[in-house]
């Protein structure tokens, strides 16, 4: 049992890591490439804060997607919003004392579980049935997809089947900080699901889940649109300037 | 009309997402370039040795000084929303004309020499090695590609499709791997001053011609001078204007609309393109060569505004990258944008009521606007975003009296590629320029169908080149292609002069250009 609760805490510290330094080496990165020339797909915003509305829309609303295709977006957005609902959901064994608001979303929670995984469903499906996205699926399309919807469902499981002790793991969690360690419930279900969260984190730096701080850095989305009045140069192009 | 060596397919009333055909276009490449072009450029002359390792370097090189690219290897979720938006794939089922299908290719590089995952498990994630055969996919396909960016406006993450095409046509560039039809013009541009290669002295006969068609036309003396120092405006204009039909008449109307606003404007033979093709090739040091021509044609005839002519591409680097590539343009009057194009300067008159326009002179016409790519999707006229949609429009309607937009789909920021621009307006490779103009003619089609349009007004070199060009492989006339500025010349009424005559001569003045269509479209 030792080992087991052991190795848990190794693996999630390990997880930990590589998602935080690894995103952070990549939104380092994103954030020091210059981006030498005007791009933003127009119409767009003339404005810094009509750039923050554009963003919000693509960040909320999903709105290029939702006008490029509509199945995609329907289920990309049942899984996206569920997923947050679940994720609020989750801060409960991470905070102590559970703020207001999330106690007000757990039952919410809920349901975005089974948004997420009928979200997945659809969005692996059309994997299968659309001749043109076959095409472009390679096989770790296929993983990620796998992952999210074993996450999902190991999760909904042991919601409505196989009930675990919540309050174990909470101290297990929030143990973690200290690193003052807590058996955790040696509960096939959970740790299969824990197990395959902290294989998330690990791959999100070094997947196409990049996407996620990829879109506040695509300069076809952030720029403003006022080349006329504004000169916009990057340094490795003013440098060609001096010769 | 040339005949075609291949299947031209058939127009439907909407276009159809056809199922996907490997390899459907997988033997469509464009004609390589040589030492003699690609020298000038600053690219080796043919292929260099230890190629693989060298084109690597320059992607690294790329990945540093783009974000776009970086981000856009990165972020790519493989949703597909783009998969039926490029005209290429719609006109030929090519998968790999799919936008992300085309960033594949060069993603899947990426990965391999990029990436941990990729360098790790390469198979699981698509990561290839940059072999001879994955080079030539890449010549093929990123000259499939005319750098529209409609596949940018679905995509959830706004990535750019022409960004990478860009990005892969500096590497092969940077390898010796050139294309002859861009390269050359560039070198054209250099040595001479424009894409067509017109000395001065041709240009400033065609203007003096163009003078005398126009005085016998209207008995009006409507100017079009070239290297005029101290004129308050310069033109800068794709060269297809000074002899391919139909811009000429575009040229012809922008003389008009100076006539009739009383400034002074000239052309200038050092300065005697719009276009800047080295847009299409990614290189940003080329472009920028091109670009500053314009500035010093600025300086040296003392001008203070500067206007450009109807060219899309061209209308891009002028609005968006201008002032990055040749500015700061502080000696210019600040009272206007640098540049404008003209379609905002003949509309601000319109506005203005400054322009006498008999619309009846149109009334043998039923038109309708095919928004160009680069106008519509990567820049702007006037004060607000979709100003580029509205503008034109407004100066269409304001000179006839019958004009149907397309299909909502098909045009504003959603508007179809006329499927010859990026670089692809070369004989070497109709059959894509066919196959890729079929989504914006079955628009085009419908309207004809419905509504009884006749003309097709646009207000881009290329896209009347194209057009042009294709019409007839498809049963319609390559004339139905028509500037914006042609409708304004035949609708305004001129204002005569003190040494004019008054009574008008009606005899039809031979308007032909000069020039048969070339072997290949030089436009612009
Ligand atoms: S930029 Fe245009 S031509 Fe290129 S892939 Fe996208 S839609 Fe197709
Ligand atoms: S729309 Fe964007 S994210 Fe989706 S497949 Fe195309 S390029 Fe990738």
């Amino acid at each position: 049992m030792a080992f087991l609760t052991n190795f848990y805490v190794f693996l999630f510290y390990f997880a930990a890591f590589v998602l935080v330094a690894g995103l952070a080496r990549k939104i380092i990165q994103y954030a020091r490439t210059p981006a030498p020339l005007k791009i933003p797909t127009t119409p767009a915003p003339t404005t810094g804060r009509g750039v923050v509305f554009r963003m919000m829309r693509e960040v909320v609303l999903f709105e290029s997607l939702f006008r490029g295709n509509k199945w995609t977006w329907i289920f990309g957005w049942m899984f996206h919003f569920g997923l947050l609902l679940v994720t609020l959901r989750h801060l409960r064994y991470f905070i102590e004392p559970v703020w207001f608001p999330i106690q007000l979303v757990q039952p919410f929670g809920i349901y975005g579980g089974i948004a997420m995984v009928v979200g997945l469903a659809g969005l692996w499906a059309r994997r299968f049935l659309v001749d043109r996205v076959k095409y472009i699926t390679s096989t770790s399309d296929h993983l990620i997809l796998g992952l999210l919807v074993a996450i999902g469902c190991t999760g909904l499981l042991m919601k409505f089947v196989f009930h675990v002790d919540v309050v174990e793991i909470k101290h297990f969690f929030q143990g973690l900080y200290s690193y003052d360690i807590e058996p955790l419930p040696a509960d096939p279900l959970l740790l299969l699901h824990l197990f395959l969260v902290a294989m998330l984190m690990i791959i999100f730096p070094y997947s196409k889940l990049l996407h996620a701080p990829g879109l506040f850095f695509s300069p076809t989305r952030n720029q403003v649109d006022n080349p006329r009045e504004q000169r916009h140069i990057a340094p490795w192009a003013r440098k060609l300037e001096r010769s | 009309m040339a005949k075609a060596t291949f299947e031209v397919p058939e127009l439907t009333q909407y276009t159809e997402v056809p199922s996907v055909t490997p390899g459907a276009m997988a033997h469509s490449a464009p004609f390589k370039s040589k030492e003699d072009f690609q020298t000038p450029l600053g690219f080796p002359g043919e292929l260099v040795d230890d190629w693989q390792t060298k084109a690597i370097d320059k992607m690294g090189e790329l990945l540093g000084k783009y974000r776009s690219l970086r981000v856009y290897m990165d972020a790519c979720v493989k949703c597909g929303a783009c998969t039926d938006k490029c005209h290429y794939f719609l006109g030929t089922g090519d998968p790999k004309n799919m936008p992300v299908a085309r960033q594949d290719l060069m993603r899947k590089v990426y990965r391999r020499y990029f990436t941990l995952s990729g360098k790790l498990f390469p198979k699981l994630v698509g990561a290839e090695d940059f072999t001879q055969d994955v080079l030539d996919d890449w010549y093929s396909y990123f000259h499939q590609c005319s750098q529209c960016r409609r596949c940018s406006v679905f995509c959830p993450y706004g990535i750019d499709t022409a960004e990478i095409s860009m990005a892969a046509r500096e590497i092969m560039d940077s390898i010796g791997v050139g294309q002859k039809y861009c390269n050359e013009i560039i070198g054209k541009v250099y040595k001479i001053g424009n894409n067509l290669g017109l000395p001065g002295p041709a240009l400033i006969d065609t203007l003096e011609g163009l003078e005398e068609d126009v005085y016998d036309d209207t008995g009006v003396k409507v100017r079009y001078p070239i290297d005029e120092e101290g004129a308050e405006i310069l033109l800068v204009t794709p060269s297809a204007d000074f002899f391919a039909e139909p811009h000429v008449d575009g040229l012809i109307g922008y003389g008009k609309v100076f006539h009739e606003a009383g400034v002074s404007w000239t052309l200038s033979t050092h300065a005697s393109e719009a276009a800047n093709f080295g847009m299409f090739i990614g290189s940003y040091d080329n472009m920028r060569r091109v670009a500053q021509r314009i500035r010093e044609a600025a300086i040296k005839l003392k001008v203070k505004r500067i206007v450009f002519g109807e060219c899309g591409h061209a209308w891009r680097v002028a609005y968006s990258f201008l002032n990055t590539l040749a500015g700061p343009w502080d000696f210019l009057d600040p009272r206007y944008p640098v540049p404008q194009h003209i379609c905002e300067f003949t509309y601000e008159l319109i506005r203005q009521g400054k322009l006498n326009l008999d619309k009846s002179e149109n009334d043998d016409k039923v038109l309708t606007y095919h928004d160009s790519c680069n106008v519509a999707r990567a820049s702007r006229m006037g004060n607000t975003p979709g100003g580029q949609f509205e503008i034109p429009r407004a100066i269409i309607r304001a000179t006839c009296n019958n004009f149907y937009d397309m299909d909502e789909d098909t045009i504003r920021d959603r508007t179809f590629c006329c499927g010859g621009g990026g670089g692809l307006l070369t004989d070497d490779l109709m059959e894509l320029r066919v196959k890729g103009a079929k989504p914006r003619l079955d628009a085009l089609n419908n309207v004809i169908q419905e509504k009884g349009v006749t003309h097709m007004a646009a207000i881009c070199a290329i896209c009347k080149s194209q057009f042009t060009k294709v019409l007839p492989y498809y049963g319609l006339e390559m004339d139905q292609i028509v500037s914006v500025h042609q409708l304004v010349s035949n609708a305004i009424v001129l204002t005569p002069g003190p040494d004019d005559d008054e009574d008008e001569d009606d005899d039809e003045p031979d308007l032909d250009g000069p020039n048969e269509e070339e072997e290949t479209d030089e436009a612009a």
